[in-house]
């Protein structure tokens, strides 16, 4: 057997393991909303700080809803 | 005073100044909003972004509804007794500290097990634990940070459509079979495998049909499933005996791949899977371009979008129960809160209504209504609580009894031939045409050359970028649109544009703000004190005739007054140092003889004696004057309203000569009216704002809905205008006309493209690689002229 059918093999195994990754972003409903991830990525540390500040009395002052 | 800024809404703090945590807030609302946020961690939202709230405006028992269970089911997308999902759209997530916010409900709740946010629909998708939190309490808790969810009775009726990702499949497809079988074609590309004897690579040459047949396997899904729209849409032109642009497309891919197919099984030679791949991912591409669509706004609103999902039905035996608004009969009696909409026609029974039809007519002035006056579906009751009784079930009201029209039901793209289908009709007949001359030349001159050439004929003619041309321009010209706030429903929407010729206006609300009045004054003059006296008066009123009064009045010095006395539905009475003013209705006002005009007026007498009336005027749009004139020109124009004729010599004198206005004008007139300027064979654009035009709008040839903020409700349109740029419409349209030519212009191009490839093909010297190159070439050079023209285009525009 060729090289070139190995080479051949491995050339569109990998271009089929790339447009599988396609596809399965595409249905995980990835390019849905192309805009919102942008924004989220940035909040993470912010709110781990906040955190810190004042997280003693977070419990104590869930809202109540029924009134 | 009134220069501080409410700390959580950014609005002004003059009405009612709240100083909390040191900090300002206009209202109660906003401060409790901040209360709810410093005090579970989530006051970071005021540092993201800053006065990015909305005052929470709770109205009690307006979300009871959600306790019925049959409409819970409706609403949410998954239940299963413990956890619920629920997608809701929120109109006033517009930055990122609504994001933040909305994400961190599980901070505010714990039930909430994740809140994700779809920036660009606006709406929040929630998961909870709905045996810890109703759905109700859910979207109380969400109305109490500010982010009221809307919820129709669309949501209800119309479950959600999956999303389309089909194109994106089909582009993804289509771009990894071209990406390889253009690799695959290299050894051809160089020629590398032409023959041994030639001094061709030995191994590239052995293993030729390795390539080849690898290639025709990648050929296989873009020619049967990315190419397949191509292939029913030509079919169904054929059915409908309608040659369009898909047809001569069709019929070239499916050329491209017989003949390839036969070249490889006989070895003729290597095929044309590179130019074939080629085409379908660059037309997808185009198709994709074209697709430009703005999630955020809607395009397809009837009155459901409007219309809420239950109202309260009073039993006989004084009881309030939740029911749906389809399930209205004629004599229930219904109460209608504050701030609720009218869902059906009515007679007032109790309360005192104060209607705002802004939704249905674009006029902000509420109407008063008394006892046993009628109530139309779709006001909005401003003030207080009233009960009315049904006189017909929704969908015989005034207003939604316009969506029976069959216009409704049409879609108006199949009225519709566009330009690239008129050529295409005319394209394929010649492309066709010459490939049997051909062959029939070929047949008796050289019968093994025929069917080559005719297949190289409609191989090369294929309209690639013909079929291109449109989608490019188009789709930027819609994007180019798109930033000067004219919001289009398709590109489709922009060849109809540029062959309108008649424009018909609404005028409230589209030619007139809805939110600015003037007031003129007629009568005796008042003396300075009486001004300041009056000025005073109307400070300590909330009626938007006296806000707007206020507003109009020269600065005076405030003082407390020593009486004063609010009559509702009738008018006002204030006294300093024994001089007494009354302001409102003649008959308030002591004065019975003054006839109440067409326009809305507010009577003032000072010591009961009659003074005057300020007659209000609704101002009309900067630039109303200049986009008439303009448009006159090479457009005929009318205004249609549904309001009286008070305003009409007013209005005469802004427009050109001799335009022509009628007024009264009932929805369904409206849409007649279009509908009888058709059939003499205009093409009609309809300029309206309320739901009262909404029929208009779907018969017109465009129907533009003026919006002076797009976030909120418009009728269903193909296209929005922001109200700013209402003086550009003109130039809009014109713009649109520009984009035509340049379409053609396109033609001309890719139609020289076509020439040079029919010489190779009739002669019979196409080989593949020329295939290869002139297609892409002539795609790319087609989508960079478009590009290009299209933006000088563009940067003309305001």
């Amino acid at each position: 057997m060729s090289v070139i059918y190995v080479l051949l093999t491995i050339s569109i195994v990998v271009a089929v393991i790339f447009f599988a990754a396609f596809i399965i972003s595409v249905r995980s409903g990835q390019y849905d909303d192309s805009y919102t991830p942008s924004v989220r990525m940035l909040f993470e540390d912010e709110l781990v700080k906040s955190k810190k500040t004042s997280s003693t009395q977070s419990d104590s002052n869930q809202i109540q809803l029924k009134d | 005073m009134g220069n501080q800024k409410c700390f959580h809404c950014g609005d002004d703090c003059a009405r009612e100044h709240v100083r909390f945590d040191e900090r300002d807030f206009c209202c109660n609302g906003c401060k409790t909003v901040y209360e709810i946020f410093e005090s579970n961690d989530l006051s970071y939202y005021y540092d993201l972004q800053s006065a990015a709230g909305a005052t929470p405006k709770l109205v009690e028992g307006k979300y009871d509804f959600l306790d019925t269970p049959s409409i819970v089911e409706k609403l949410t997308e998954f239940n299963d007794g413990h956890l619920q999902i629920i997608t809701l759209y929120i109109p006033h997530i517009h930055c990122s500290s609504c994001i933040w916010a909305l994400e961190n409900l599980n901070k505010l709740n714990p039930f909430i097990s994740s809140s994700v946010v779809d920036f660009p629909k606006k709406t929040l998708r929630v998961n909870y634990d709905v045996s810890k939190i109703s759905l109700k309490e859910l979207v109380i808790l969400l109305v109490r940070i500010g982010y009221e969810p809307y919820i129709s009775l669309d949501d209800i009726e119309n479950k959600k459509k999956g999303v389309d990702r089909s194109l994106i499949y089909k582009l993804g497809v289509a771009g990894f079979a071209f990406g390889n079988v253009m690799f695959l074609s290299f050894p051809d590309y160089f020629d590398l495998s032409s023959s041994a004897a030639d001094g061709g690579e030995f191994w590239l040459n052995k293993y030729e049909s390795v390539f080849r047949w690898l290639m025709f396997a990648f050929s296989l899904p873009v020619v049967f499933y990315a190419g397949s729209d191509y292939f029913v849409s030509a079919f169904k032109g054929i059915r409908s005996k309608m040659l369009n642009i898909d047809l001569p497309i069709a019929l070239g891919i499916l050329v491209l791949f017989l003949r390839s197919t036969l070249e490889i099984l006989f070895d003729w030679g290597n095929g044309f899977f590179d130019s074939l791949t080629g085409l379908v991912f660059f037309l997808l591409l185009g198709r994709f371009f074209q697709q430009k669509t703005y999630s955020f706004l809607s395009f397809e609103r009837d009155y459901k979008s409007y219309f809420p999902i239950a109202i309260t039905r009073i039993l006989a035996d004084g009881k309030e129960e939740s029911v749906q608004v389809n399930e209205i009969k004629q004599g229930d009696r219904l109460l209608i809160r504050n701030e609720e909409l009218i869902p059906v026609d009515g007679i007032l029974v109790e309360g005192d209504a104060q209607i705002d039809y802004s939704f249905v007519t674009g006029e902000s002035e509420p109407i008063k209504k008394g006892f046993g006056d009628k109530v139309f579906a779709g006001g909005k009751q401003l003030r207080g609580s009233i009960e009315i009784e049904a006189l017909k079930s929704v969908s015989q009201s005034y207003l939604t009894q316009l969506w029976s029209n069959s216009i409704f039901q049409q879609d108006k793209a199949s009225r519709f031939q566009t330009l690239t289908d008129s050529i295409g009709k005319r394209f394929t007949l010649v492309v066709l045409s010459i490939a049997f001359v051909a062959a029939s030349f070929w047949l008796y001159y050289e019968p093994t050359m025929a069917l080559n050439v005719f297949t190289a004929v409609l191989i090369i003619a294929c309209p690639c970028a013909i079929a291109l041309a449109s989608p490019f321009t188009l789709g930027n010209m819609l994007r180019i649109f798109g930033r000067k706030k004219f919001y289009l429903k398709d590109s489709q929407t922009i060849e109809q544009l540029a062959q309108l010729n008649t424009a018909i206006f609404d005028k409230t609300g589209t030619l007139t703000t809805p939110t600015k009045h003037t007031a003129t004054y007629e009568g005796m003059p008042l003396t300075d004190e009486e001004t300041s006296l009056l000025k005073n008066t109307l400070r300590s009123s909330n009626h938007p005739l006296s806000r707007t009064l206020y507003n109009v009045l020269a600065e005076q010095n405030i003082y407390t007054l020593d009486d004063y006395e609010e009559h509702t539905g009738q008018g006002l009475k204030g006294s300093k140092n024994g001089s007494q003013i009354k302001v409102g209705s003649a008959e308030f006002v002591g004065d019975h003889q003054v006839s109440e005009g067409l326009n809305t007026s507010v009577h003032i007498s000072s010591n009961d004696d009659y003074k005057g009336k300020y007659i209000f005027h609704s101002r009309y749009r900067p630039g109303v004057s200049k986009v008439f004139d303009e448009m006159s020109k090479t457009m005929d124009l009318a205004v249609v309203s549904g309001d009286n004729e008070g305003e009409k010599e007013r209005l005469a004198q802004l427009l050109p000569k001799l335009t022509p206005l009628y007024f009264d004008q009932k929805p369904r007139d409206k849409l007649e009216f279009v509908k009888a300027l058709q059939d003499q064979g205009r093409k009609v654009m309809m300029v309206g704002d309320g739901l009262n035009d909404a029929g208009a709008l779907a018969q017109a040839e465009v129907g533009i809905a003026i919006s002076e903020n797009v976030n909120v409700f418009s009728p269903a349109c193909d296209g929005i205008l922001d109200a700013s740029k209402f003086d550009q419409l003109y130039h809009y349209i014109l713009a649109s006309k520009k984009a035509m030519n340049i379409i053609k212009f396109s033609f001309a191009l890719s139609l020289a493209y076509n020439l040079v490839g029919l010489y190779f093909a009739i002669t019979g010297q196409l080989q593949p690689v020329i295939a290869a190159i002139l297609m892409p070439l002539s795609s790319i050079s087609v989508v960079a002229f478009t590009t290009i023209a299209t933006n000088l285009l563009g940067k003309n525009l305001k």
